[in-house]
């Protein structure tokens, strides 16, 4: 059989080949982005993928397909899974005509979220079938039996990983792609079971609580689930990557290992539980198992030892299950050296010719309230700019500037949010502000693409995930469309244009909207020759330090006067945006045909 | 099959999630099972990048325990030391010595480590230290973007497996207009361990 090392991500994507899927919809998000991007590179021929405007969207484009007779696959980081949760409300209730699998990858350690939320409890809310794979081998092979799964109790299902398992690779065995069908239709009309109509829905409900009864029966004996028995002093009862960590740290444990985590197998779990004497479950985050299991009546040890919060990886469970005792301490496995917390970090900055730049130099310098938002400029919450002053989950941005506005702030606030945001829940937002008249000014940081995520399409680009021209939506007719009355666009490299475009928003009496526009520097791929600091020229004022650009180092030159270092500039990184010579007071930064900026 | 661990220490940009990958399939076609995990920093590019690769009979988790790595190979010495706790101390670094100094320390604010603190470091935490200018032999071969290959052949040197394996797994990965200067590379670092030509 091929066997080929792959990604969770790049697994449930061959999953998705394997198990005849046809369609597949989401929003990019780490830890789940390259899923659909793995979909359209290695099996466009065969799958549609599509980037959608948000989540939602995605989830009732996965509805449709999937009521019109297509295997579908919608995918979402955790996070997107609130934008995405109505549409699967729904779907649970009607059912579908082929199989539908909703990817979640939620993010454990956060590192790259807003928060560590469990969707683990989405199934239990929404009232679906669970699978959590543990490594890429099974990441495949659950999506080939979770297609199975739906289309037999005619329900979405939920495939859980964590950004352990989606960015970890393993060995995958290959396996072929089924026969599918050709052309769907005509669509079926059963309204009974499609239209969720309060008197047709209330006899959805009973059906999806039945469904529930059957898949937990269906649980008891599914190959999802299995028993590995070692030494019966102890069982652990764990599920995803904590079962690979579990295993590792407990070699001679008796683990039960539960592949599908709701509804869960009370018959199982009982019967493991009295052929050991004692019960640990292992899970990262929230007592999701634990709370069933002892609602159950069945004792275990859980969340008294293990933190309801971050990453548990081996070495943590380890040492705590040394402190309570279930393990002694191992010797083989104390390092020489100590880990070295004094050691220069490498944080996080925007990238040399980042096109937000400008902004938010600007914007430390204005000191003005900054709503922000989500994306590469919430960067510009960090110093040297520290120039945003909230950040809260996608779209917040201009509904937080609305609420300044309409609590009566007497400061001039503003907005910060992306294009790829805006479109995705930026847009009601703003029709709000203009319906209701109020204040404020949204600056639309237009980079042209998804960037954070890896440089993804969405509906203002001119291309999409299978690379073709499309049409695209131009802010400015959008904006004029919307009824926003004062819209300035301007040369986000410019920042003499981004200073007047900034003031005349702000001292407009209305909402307002600044588009910064400049092409993200891994999408314009045009990289000008390094500037040069004439050392002679710089007083060392320290002006450009607060660009923070990581292009911008501290020479070893020092101005004799001041004792403050001169500013020199690392060639390989520089891209010659051109922002640093803009504001330097003394003309030393300049390209490097020249050797000194001529005085106009 | 006896286990190896091995961790991968670089900085974003530096090809060491490429390495890590390149480790893996060489594990996998010489018929080990192997995971892999890459420990990001929060930053999109130039952040810290520790892989973890793991070889084995059967490997469970991708994450490798402290104290167990077998083998580091750094591509740049901060790096290196942050990977320390790793280190098994009977195990083998095979480090780069060219710093990429981060904005911390450029705007002033950190102070990177002297080369005798990271020697000092390094031996603490492990049996043999390699130290390899990969930049610089890299930058004498006409293409400083080939330092991580030629790191990579200096590192298979320490390893019993089949150098076709390592040479078809690098090299189909690399532009094929660029694969003689790759295959170049990954024996000139292969040469620099074996010929004990290290600093």
């Amino acid at each position: 059989m091929k066997k080929a090392l792959l990604s969770g991500n790049e697994a449930i994507a061959r999953g998705a080949y394997e198990a005849g899927i046809q369609v597949a919809t989401g929003y990019p998000g780490t830890p789940s982005s390259e899923i659909l991007k793995t979909l359209a590179s290695e099996y466009g021929k065969e799958i549609y993928a599509e980037w959608s405007t948000n989540e939602k969207v995605a989830m009732d484009a996965g509805a449709g397909a999937a009521y019109s007779g297509r295997r579908t696959m919608v995918t979402t980081k955790q996070v997107g899974m609130n934008v995405l949760a109505d549409a699967l409300m729904y779907t649970v209730y009607t059912g579908i005509e082929a199989g539908l699998i909703v990817v979640t990858a939620d993010d454990p350690g956060m590192f790259s979220s807003q928060n560590e939320q469990d969707n683990r409890w989405y199934a239990k809310l929404v009232k679906l079938p669970l699978i959590e794979p543990a490594d890429s081998q099974e990441a495949k092979d659950f999506v080939v039996q979770g297609i199975a799964l739906s289309e037999k109790f005619d329900t979405p299902v939920l495939l859980r990983t964590t950004m352990r398992v989606s960015h970890s690779k393993g060995v995958v065995s290959l396996g072929g792609r089924p026969e599918v069908p050709d052309k769907v239709g005509p669509f079926v009309r059963n309204q009974e079971k499609y239209v969720c109509t309060a008197m047709w829905a209330k006899k959805l409900h009973p059906v999806v609580e039945q469904r529930l009864r059957e898949l937990a029966q269906y649980a008891e004996s599914s190959p999802f689930n299995r028993i590995e028995w070692g030494e019966r002093s102890l069982g652990i009862i764990t599920s995803g990557i904590t079962y690979a960590y579990a295993r590792d740290v407990f070699p001679s444990a008796s683990i039960l290992k539960l592949g599908m985590s709701f509804p869960l197998p009370e018959k199982l779990i009982r019967g493991f539980a009295e052929q050991v004497e004692k019960v640990l479950v292992i899970e990262e985050l929230d007592p999701f198992l634990e709370e069933q299991i002892r609602a159950m009546g069945i004792a275990v040890i859980g969340k008294e030892i293990f933190p309801p919060y971050d990453e548990l990886p081996p070495d943590k469970i380890h040492s705590i299950a040394v402190d309570a005792g279930f393990l002694s301490e191992d010797k083989a496995t104390q390092p020489v050296a100590q880990s070295i917390s004094a050691l220069p970090l490498r944080s996080p900055v925007l990238c040399p010719g980042c096109p937000h730049r400008s902004t938010f130099y600007l914007l430390n310098k204005m000191q003005v309230p900054v709503a922000g938002d989500i994306g590469c400029y919430n960067l510009g919450c960090l110093p040297p700019f520290n120039a945003q002053h909230t950040m809260g989950c996608m779209g917040a941005s201009i509904g937080v500037l609305h609420g300044m506005a309409i609590a009566g702030l007497p400061e001039r606030a503003v907005a910060t949010i992306g294009d790829s945001t805006f479109f995705h829940s930026g847009m009601p937002a703003l029709a709000n502000m203009v319906h209701n008249q109020s204040r404020g000014v949204v600056i639309l940081m237009d980079n042209g693409t998804t960037a954070m995520t890896g440089h993804q399409d969405h509906p203002g680009t001119a291309w999409s995930l299978h690379g073709e021209d499309v049409p695209h939506i131009e802010f400015k007719p959008l904006l004029s469309a919307m009824g926003v009355q004062k819209i300035v666009e301007v040369n986000a490299f410019d920042i003499a244009e981004v200073e007047t475009g900034l003031n005349e928003c702000l001292e407009y009496d209305g909402p307002s909207v600044l588009i910064t526009k400049g092409l993200c520097v891994f999408i314009s791929r045009d990289p000008q020759p390094s500037y040069i600091v004439d050392a002679d020229t710089c007083i060392a004022c320290g002006e450009c330090f607060k660009l923070g650009c990581p292009a911008i180092i501290k020479s070893d030159e020092h101005n004799p006067k001041t004792g403050k270092a001169k500013a020199n500039i690392d060639p390989t990184l520089c891209t010659g945006c051109d922002v640093c010579r803009q504001i330097c007071p003394t003309g030393a930064i300049h390209p490097p045909a020249q050797t000194k900026r001529s005085n106009t | 099959m006896k286990k190896i661990d091995f961790l991968v220490a670089g900085v974003g940009g530096q090809g060491t999630i490429l390495a890590s990958d390149i480790l893996a399939e060489v594990g996998m076609r010489a018929g080990y099972d192997a995971k892999k995990s890459d420990v990001l920093g929060l930053a999109i590019r130039g952040g810290s990048v520790l892989s973890h690769v793991r070889w084995g009979q059967s490997v469970a988790s991708p994450v490798v325990r402290r104290g167990q790595v077998d083998f580091m190979l750094a591509f740049e010495p901060l790096e290196a030391m942050r990977g320390v706790e790793l280190m098994n101390p009977a195990g083998i670094i095979v480090c780069n010595t060219k710093p990429i100094v981060p904005i911390s320390v450029g705007s002033g604010n950190a102070v990177y480590p002297s080369m005798l603190e990271v020697k000092r470091v390094l031996s603490s935490a492990a049996r043999i230290v390699h130290y390899i200018d990969a930049t610089k032999e890299a930058v004498e071969m006409g293409n400083p973007k080939v330092a991580n290959v030629i790191m990579l052949g200096g590192f298979s040197a320490l390893l019993d497996i089949d150098p076709d394996i390592w040479e078809s797994v690098v090299l189909e990965r690399v532009p094929s207009k660029l694969v003689d200067l790759n295959r170049r590379a990954f024996r000139a670092g292969c040469s620099l361990i074996k010929e004990g030509k290290m600093i």
